[in-house]
């Protein structure tokens, strides 16, 4: 029984880790947008054939 | 507007590239409409008063993105903008259709910014920073703390209780039984004292307002389990309850959790409203300058200058200028109205490819929209009174409740030796087991199943009560143009004319946005623009030279026909006609084409045992030719929004569940009055917002998807209803014996629970089913 001295508070330790890291994540604004977070991971952010900057200004007038 | 991807990037002369990205927008068909560049730029002054400034010297702005459709708009928002110098920030919000920038105004201003948002269609609204701070949105944010705590200590409280469990089967001492129970209590006790606020909030506030909800039984049951327990553990004793009252906590919280983001997404849509409300018109000086001016401070006599393809901001009379006006959204009009001096303009209508002076005749507060938004405000009090299922049962539920452990608690008092102590016990006890678990996660449970599965499918499920009171609907009322049809004409006579005039008239007709010129150019596919030199005549027609010829295509008149040629008499027809030296004038015709799946959803509706009925804004005979085509028996034309109002109401008061389908301005009002309201994705704002669901794509199968969905998720409520009281049914004479221990306590409750979501996630088992 004495290793509960030592594996309950290990345990709550690490419960206490997770919560502390979950309200971090709440404080930082990760919970703002469950919609968009579920589909910016599909998102390429490194594309390169991007198109140029010139681009946009020749969309405004076709 | 709802375009095909191809064809609009065509139109607008994009790359391909933007072309396949337009094609992968929005699979539901809803695409951003890429034509749409016409959009006004925002200019510093329309947005100087949400602009927000911070310590660091940065500037930051929130703005409502109008047509933000899918997940790829992600991507092409932030990418417009990312590489700008100056740029601290750029972040869109899919959930709330929100992109927030922040930059440094040092290096950048704000405006090129947002014309580089602009440019790729997307309409911006600035927001005010006050609106992102609401009440509601910090209620989200500590509910989810308190359920992050309650979990935590559900979790680790749990552990121990497995340990104490086992250890009274087992040879577990009394005194290490006693320090589990210690620590139990240390974990519990804060944890039910934080996370249960918003329980004893409610609870408290009902009691003040003398009245009884379901958090006062919750909060009873938790603060007397843990009071109990606490006092049992001083004594030494087994029997301790804090595992229960912690789960209890998390799976409540879960269920509220669920129901305010079901909440949430009718708030920021509603918020979004009042942003584009706000917004400024630019009115012309006396000196000839320009300047731009909240909406709100616009007086009759002043003059305002709209540019081409910018909407109206308000009630007047052209004093400059001949343009058309698309009113479809006032009126349900397919066609736009030409507009010269003099005739009369209102707000919310959108100018076509002229631009216009307008002498204001009207505030903003008396203005035809502020008109039918009030109108629309007056109809959705009466929706407020609707009171949700799980709140009907709770009124029955706490009383009962209460009842149940005073009688226990009495019964073993008068009739057995038990001190008073012991009595009290056995009723927590009751107050436990019947605590609504089960009962709270019953409601939210199906319908975020059900509203997810609606929206993976294109519907939007924006009220929490939506669902419930679809499901009862024994009536649908459509309106007709861009509701039942897709408010867009269509070439009737291609194969009866000359395909090389037809040719020519798509190819002059490629030069305009106009709605006819527009289907001519659809109607002949794969035309090119090339050499002709083409003049647009706004609410005439269109001019050109070919080969050296003049050629004409526009209006009757215009284009020099005689009312009485022959197979020319006007019949009320959308035409267009083209002219030329030695051309006979040929005339193309158009209607507003049924939406493809119109006729097998109103049958597959009737075959359901609905009712469907019609109304419309436009001219009687052409709803009678339509209601003919569609096979609805009811239906009435020329109803203007008060009508159709009245109509609903008539209908209500012969007790029948009606709901409204419709998109435009003109029927706000009765999206707002009817039992339940749908609208298609490409409806009016103010339509949208007074609407509980809204479809995405060219298709009413939705429709049917939506009723058959509400209608299951019904079932499945009533069913996990039935679940949790029979689960009362076996627990409840237990508790009363007084033989429950947390053991049987914490096993019935999970199990409950979990017996119910389960239930609830049925909801997605069955394929979804589309009418032939």
């Amino acid at each position: 029984m004495s290793a509960l001295a030592y594996l309950i508070p290990i345990a709550l330790l690490l419960g206490l880790l997770g919560l502390a890291a979950f309200l971090w994540a709440l404080k930082s604004g990760q919970f703002e947008d469950l919609d968009g977070a579920a589909h910016r991971i599909l998102l390429d952010d490194d594309e390169d054939d991007r198109p140029p900057k010139q681009d946009t200004e020749s969309l405004k007038d076709p | 507007m709802v375009e095909i991807g191809a064809d609009v990037a065509a139109e607008a002369g994009v790359s391909a590239k933007d072309a396949k990205a337009a094609l992968s927008c929005c699979p539901a068909g809803a695409l951003v409409d890429l034509a749409l560049e016409v959009e006004p730029q925002l200019k510093a002054a329309d947005f100087a008063e949400q602009l927000r400034r911070h310590n660091d010297g940065s500037c930051s702005l929130t703005l409502v993105v109008q047509n933000l459709h899918c997940p790829s708009c992600i991507r092409t928002i932030e990418s417009a903008v990312e590489n700008r110098p100056g740029l601290l920030k750029a972040r869109v919000n899919l959930s709330t259709r929100r992109l927030a920038l922040q930059w440094d105004p040092a290096i950048t201003d704000a405006e090129p910014l947002l014309a580089a948002v602009a440019a790729r269609g997307y309409r911006l609204v600035p927001l005010d920073p006050e609106q992102l701070e609401s009440a509601e949105a910090q209620e989200g944010r500590e509910l989810l703390r308190a359920m992050a705590v309650a979990g935590f200590a559900a979790a680790n409280v749990m552990l121990l209780s497995v340990a104490v469990w086992s250890g009274l089967a087992g040879d577990m001492g009394p005194a290490t039984r006693t320090l589990m129970h210690w620590i139990s209590a240390m974990i519990a006790l804060p944890a039910v004292a934080y996370a249960g606020r918003p329980f004893f909030r409610s609870a408290l506030a009902a009691l003040r307002g003398g009245h009884m909800n379901m958090d006062v039984p919750i909060s009873l049951a938790v603060i007397l389990a843990a009071g109990m327990s606490l006092s049992e553990t001083l004594r030494g004793g087994e029997q301790v309850f804090f595992d229960a009252s912690v789960m209890l906590l998390f799976f409540l919280l879960i269920g509220r959790f669920l129901d305010l983001r079901l909440r949430g997404r009718a708030r920021s849509a509603a918020e979004n409203l009042t942003a584009l409300k706000a917004t400024a018109a630019t009115i012309v000086a006396p000196d000839g300058s320009l300047r731009s001016l909240p909406l709100a401070r616009l007086e009759p006599g002043m003059t305002v200058a709209v540019a081409a393809g910018e909407r109206i901001p308000i009630d007047g009379k052209v004093s400059l200028g001949r343009s058309e006006v698309d009113t479809s959204l006032l009126t349900g009009e397919s066609l736009p109205r030409p507009v010269s001096l003099g005739n009369e303009v209102y707000a919310g209508t959108l100018n076509g490819g002229g631009a216009l002076r307008i002498a204001v005749t009207a505030t903003a507060e008396t203005s035809l929209l502020a008109e039918i938004v009030r109108l629309m405000e007056a109809a959705e009090q009466g929706r407020d009174r609707y009171v949700r299922l799980a709140d009907r049962v709770a009124r029955i539920y706490a009383p009962a409740v209460h009842l149940l452990a005073a009688g226990t608690f009495a019964g073993w008092l008068i009739f057995s030796s038990l001190p008073w102590q012991g009595a009290l016990l056995h009723a927590i006890a009751v107050l436990i087991i019947t605590c609504p678990c089960a009962l709270g996660l019953a409601v939210p449970a199906v319908q975020v199943a059900a509203v997810g599965r609606l929206l993976k499918q294109g519907i939007l499920v924006k009220s929490a009560d939506a669902l419930e009171r679809l499901a009862a609907v024994d009536t649908f009322v459509f309106d007709k143009t861009g509701t039942l049809t897709l408010g867009r004409p269509v070439l009737l006579n291609a194969a009866a004319i000359d395909p090389k005039l037809l040719e020519v008239a798509a190819a002059i007709a490629g030069h305009s946005r106009h709605p006819l010129a527009r289907a001519l150019r659809r109607a002949v596919p794969g035309t090119s623009n090339a050499d002709l030199v083409v003049q647009e005549h706004a609410g005439d027609g269109l001019s050109a030279l070919l080969d050296g010829k003049a050629l004409r295509l526009g209006r009757r008149a215009w284009c020099g026909v005689d009312d009485a040629s022959e197979a020319a008499t006007p019949d009320g027809a959308m035409e267009l006609w083209l002219s030329g030296e030695n051309i006979i004038p040929e005339r193309f015709v158009f209607r507003d084409t049924p939406r493809p799946d119109a006729v097998a959803v109103i049958a597959e509706l009737q075959r359901r045992g609905i009712a469907v009925e019609l109304l419309s804004g436009d001219r009687s005979d052409v709803v009678a030719q339509l209601a003919d085509d569609l096979g609805i028996e009811v239906w009435r034309g020329d109803c203007r929004p008060a009508e159709k109002i009245a109509r609903l109401e008539a209908l209500a008061a012969k007790g029948r569940k009606t709901a409204m389908v419709g998109d435009g301005l003109n029927d706000a009002p009765a999206l707002a009055a009817a039992f339940a309201s749908l609208s298609p994705a490409d409806a009016a704002d103010v339509s949208q917002v007074a609407a509980d669901v809204i479809f995405q794509g060219e298709r009413l199968a939705p429709l049917v998807e939506a009723l058959d969905t509400a209608r299951r998720a019904k079932r499945l409520v009533l069913q996990n209803f039935g679940l949790a009281f029979g689960y009362n049914l076996i627990a409840v004479p237990i508790a009363v014996a007084g033989l429950v221990t947390p053991l049987i306590a914490a096993v019935a409750m999970s199990s409950s629970s979990i017996v119910v979501t389960a239930n609830a996630m049925r909801l997605n088992l069955k394929n979804r089913k589309t009418p032939s």
